[in-house]
């Protein structure tokens, strides 16, 4: 009874505190390495958790949290055209995933197409000519280094506008601004409104600097379906093959149609059902690369049902992630959190043999001290009892300072050299319990060396 | 005490230290025991302060067998009953002499309440002389000022026995005078039993009784108790009844 009694415990918590109050050089010593234990922990925690949100935060802007969406694949008489080939993306499917998914941040329908495009005298085949929204630019994390990106209200006026690559203005422009001239692309003007920055290449090497974006209204309405077909020629086989007038096929010859035009009366007796305007991609950004599973779970369940596919169909579309950069990311995050675990595991490790030195030090040097109370009547519990309770109070009274001297120097870092760094509770919590338990296990060593001492031998010590 | 051996290990040698020791203490006695260094007093005196088992042999504390005592049994006994005085006086350093005379009162089988510790220290403190001196660190005390205090707090738990080891070992010969005659005080006022132990004959006399060890047995014993009463129980060393009033 008399153990849980609350007056024995501030009793035996006084003596503590008297005991150490007694040698204080000796307390503060043995603090300091808990202290600096707990310090250490929490400030590489946090300076490491914000590194590793940065580098999370740069590999993220090379697209870890962005999906494709594209449509399925179109087949005919056991020929599949491949994937993308399916019309089946509308930009209201787009609208409704930014809508109806909460793990998405933003969305951006793409179309695409190739063609060649001309300033003054100089031409050029970009490798992308990209129709989409002002979003675009966002879900790429992609800037305007000069000039303005369009704008929503040129995608709804199908404005003839658009954005230049860096390639692009170096090929056609040869350096000069090309803010507000006009380039043409099958014919058709466009004014520049702005140049992309740099991206350079991507994973598969290509480069992504050579590019026009331009709103895919745009695309669809001026630069004709059919200049769309020619990205993908098993669409166009799939398509209708007659609509094709691109006169750079008439470069190799044979290429023409295989079948005989359709007469105004076949097309007459053969009504086509009216055409949704199709997409080519949806572009998604999930909230955070953590998220991209979730994105294409929520992405998946809202086509399906937006499409009308029944439970035992297949999908009429695919969902792609980043999966090299997400592995890279993951490894990367991994990498950090074991670098991190090492130097806390180090800086725990030390200081619980700092405490463990002082505190045999302090036995030692007590020896006298434990063989007088054991010869005025301590039982060898209450020597074992008196260390312990020191040990712990250390513990947590060099935790909490560690706590505040952790917190306090992370945030200074941050505020004077501007580190990155991340509040982390979890330090906190760990750091504190493994340094008392190793106070603890660590005091309680010498303190049971203590309590087995003969009080004889003890009284003899010098 | 009777026959009581004490054999210390040697590596493979058995080194008997006490061969046989049978000696009887009345309560109120004040007894010096003598011999000079190697005779075994001072191993004698970790027996008698149960602060050491015999190897063979029984020793009746008031009446209670220690022999065979475990050592919690036998630190609350020396928290009760035994009181300690060291050569080296053995205070705790950093601690004033009130702190230093109450630590034993942290120790036993019902604790006693602070406040009444407090008042005890302070009393005790006072007896031995040292009321102003209350808060001062052993390092600011004199030789038998420190030791003043390790007689104070010898007695803060009220024992019946007071086991001295050389306690004037440290002083010089006025000071080892005045701790003496505070010995003599204790023993004829307050019926203390005390124990010295000392090689110095100077000491010796002023107990009443003188027991001379020499190579582990009694040599000599110069007024050994009440002689009628020996043959009958166990020759048992101090009083026989446990609770005697006190004065």
């Amino acid at each position: 009874m008399r153990l849980l009694s609350r007056r024995f415990y501030s009793r035996t918590l006084r003596t503590a505190f008297q005991a150490l109050r007694r040698n204080i050089m000796r307390s503060t010593l043995t603090t300091l390495g808990i202290i600096i234990g707990v310090a250490a922990v929490i400030a590489m925690m946090e300076i490491g958790n914000g590194s590793a949100r940065t580098i999370e935060k740069s590999i993220a802007t090379m697209g870890a949290d962005n999906l494709t969406v594209a449509s399925g694949a179109a087949a005919s008489g056991g020929v599949t055209f491949g994937g993308g080939s399916a019309d089946t993306l509308t930009p209201e499917d787009a609208e409704a995933i930014l809508a109806e998914c909460p793990a998405v941040r933003a969305v951006a329908p793409l179309v695409r197409t190739r063609t060649q495009v001309v300033y003054g005298n100089r031409n050029w085949v970009p490798l992308f000519i990209f129709g989409s929204t002002p979003d675009y630019l966002d879900v790429r994390r992609w800037s305007v280094a000069q000039g303005d990106p369009f704008t929503d209200q040129d995608v709804r006026n199908a404005a003839k506008v658009c954005l230049l690559g860096q390639t692009i203005v170096r090929e056609l422009f040869q350096g000069l601004s090309p803010v507000g001239e006009e380039i043409r692309v099958k014919n058709v003007s466009f004014k520049v409104v702005g140049v992309l920055s740099a991206k350079g290449s991507n994973m598969m090497g290509m480069d992504q600097d050579d590019i026009i974006l331009m709103p895919w209204t745009t695309i669809k309405r001026r630069i004709s379906r059919s200049a769309l077909r020619e990205t993908n020629q098993s669409q166009a086989a799939a398509g209708d093959t007659a609509q094709r007038v691109n006169s750079l096929n008439d470069l190799y010859p044979g290429q023409g149609s295989l079948y005989p035009l359709p007469s105004a009366n076949q097309l007459a007796n053969n009504p086509l059902p009216v055409r949704f305007i199709n997409i080519d991609q949806i572009l998604v950004a999930a909230q955070s690369a953590e998220k991209v599973p979730q994105a294409i779970r929520q992405i998946a369940e809202l086509l399906r049902q937006r499409h009308r596919i029944g439970p035992d169909e297949l999908d009429d579309f695919n969902i792609r992630d980043m999966t090299e950069i997400t592995r890279a990311m993951t490894a990367t995050t991994h990498l950090m959190t074991r670098l991190l675990l090492c130097v806390a595991l180090i800086s725990l490790v030390v200081g619980g043999v700092g405490i463990m030195n002082i505190m045999l030090v302090s036995v030692t040097e007590r020896t006298r001290e434990i063989g007088l109370r054991m010869a005025v009547g301590a039982r060898a519990r209450d020597i074992l009892r008196r260390f312990l309770v020191e040990a712990v109070v250390l513990c947590l009274l060099g935790g909490a300072i560690g706590i505040l001297t952790g917190r306090g120097s992370s945030m200074l870092l941050r505020n004077v050299m501007k580190w990155p760094t991340e509040l982390s509770v979890g330090a906190i919590v760990a750091a504190v319990a493994v340094s008392v338990t190793v106070g603890v296990i660590f005091g309680y060593y010498p303190a049971w060396k203590a309590s087995r001492l003969d009080p004889i031998d003890a009284l003899r010590y010098e | 005490m009777q026959d009581v051996w004490k054999t210390y290990r040697i590596g493979e040698l058995d080194l008997p230290v006490l061969r046989g020791v049978s000696l009887r203490v009345e309560r109120g006695e004040m007894v010096a025991l003598m011999g000079a260094s190697g005779s075994g007093k001072t191993t004698l005196m970790n027996i008698l302060g149960c602060l050491d088992r015999p190897s063979s042999g029984r020793y009746w504390l008031e009446g209670q067998e220690i022999t065979r005592l475990a050592a919690d049994e036998r630190a609350f006994l020396r928290n009760r009953k035994i009181g300690f005085v060291f050569q080296n006086f053995n205070l705790l350093p950093r601690t004033s002499a009130l702190e230093n005379v109450r630590m034993p009162t942290l120790y036993g089988p019902e604790r006693i309440p602070d406040r009444e510790a407090e008042e005890r220290a302070r009393a005790l403190l006072e007896r031995v002389g040292l009321g102003d001196r209350m808060d001062h660190e052993p390092s600011q005390l004199s030789g038998g000022q420190q030791q003043r205090v390790a007689i104070a707090r010898a007695l803060v738990n009220r024992p019946s026995l007071l086991l001295a080891d050389e306690p004037t070992g440290n002083l010089d010969s006025h000071t080892s005078e005045e701790i003496l005659r505070m010995f003599q005080q204790l023993n004829e006022e307050e019926g203390i039993t005390i124990v010295l132990v000392t090689h110095d004959a100077g000491v010796a006399s002023h107990a009443r009784r003188t027991i001379r060890i020499r190579d582990g047995l009694v040599e000599d014993d110069s007024n050994p108790g009440e002689p009628g009463r020996t043959p009958a129980g166990p020759p048992s060393m101090t009083r026989s009844a446990p609770a005697e009033a006190r004065p």
